[in-house]
């Protein structure tokens, strides 16, 4: 189960994640992402309420990192020390910006 | 020690049922958040994996995908959980995959091999054998 929240301010996109990112749950963060990031510079993902996340999400998350290289920034916000420590393991925390 | 089994069919829609299987098991034994997670994490991943690739060549037939057990066992002295992944399915063993380079930048990544990199990198013992016809997979993490 994951929920997504979106908040535009002019080009900045807030969305805020709740619940798990898993292989389930993934394509309907990929596919709210894709129809979403024209003339974004940028993107914000709050994590505060995320409890999970597997493979399937850190793959969303680094073509959301691609694309937002080539146009503006990305921020990971809130995240859990569980999900850092994912990050960690990964390398992610290498090519994310984490807040 | 106590044992749990399930049998189900290897495709991810079932990936609920199982995840629910295991952590309902998880929260019985008073895991810590972290490691809930971790176990979790290692668990989605193989059974993604098998309901990916271990019954390929069925995908057309009507029969459909094939079976995967999914066996969960704890010890208390010292205190660990086991997950052991049973399928007959084609011999494919993940571990030799050779590990993604995690170092590289964003535009140089794939995203390949990184679940079982994780699996790897959080469990305290990961072990793949094919014997008897079957895939068998065991991870271990202690508690």
């Amino acid at each position: 189960m994951l929920n997504i929240t979106k908040n535009t301010n002019g080009t900045e996109l807030l969305i805020g994640l709740e619940g798990r990112l898993d292989t389930v749950t993934a394509p309907s963060l990929e596919n709210e992402l894709k129809g979403s990031l024209d003339g974004v510079d940028s993107l914000i993902l709050d994590m505060a309420e995320l409890q999970y996340i597997s493979s399937a999400g850190l793959r969303v998350l680094l073509s959301a990192q691609k694309v937002m290289n080539k146009q503006g920034r990305m921020v990971i916000r809130n995240a859990s020390e569980d999900v850092k420590e994912i990050f960690d393991v990964t390398g992610f925390s290498d090519i994310l910006t984490i807040e | 020690m106590s044992v749990r089994e399930l049998t189900i069919e290897a495709k991810k829609e079932n990936l609920d049922k199982v995840m629910a299987f295991l952590e309902s098991r998880l929260e019985e034994l008073n895991c810590t958040p972290k490691a809930q997670i971790q176990i979790s994490v290692a668990m989605e991943e193989i059974f993604v994996n098998v309901a990916s690739y271990a019954y390929q060549h069925l995908k057309n037939i009507k029969e459909g995908p094939g079976m995967v057990s999914i066996r969960v066992e704890d010890t208390e002295d010292p205190r660990s959980v086991a997950v052991t992944f049973e399928d007959s399915g084609i011999p494919f063993d993940p571990l030799s995959r050779q590990d993604p380079d995690v170092s590289l930048p964003a535009e140089e990544r794939g995203i390949g091999g990184l679940g079982i990199y994780m699996v790897k990198k959080s469990m305290d013992h990961v072990h793949y054998e094919y014997k008897d016809g079957k895939n068998i997979m065991t991870f271990r993490k202690d508690l």
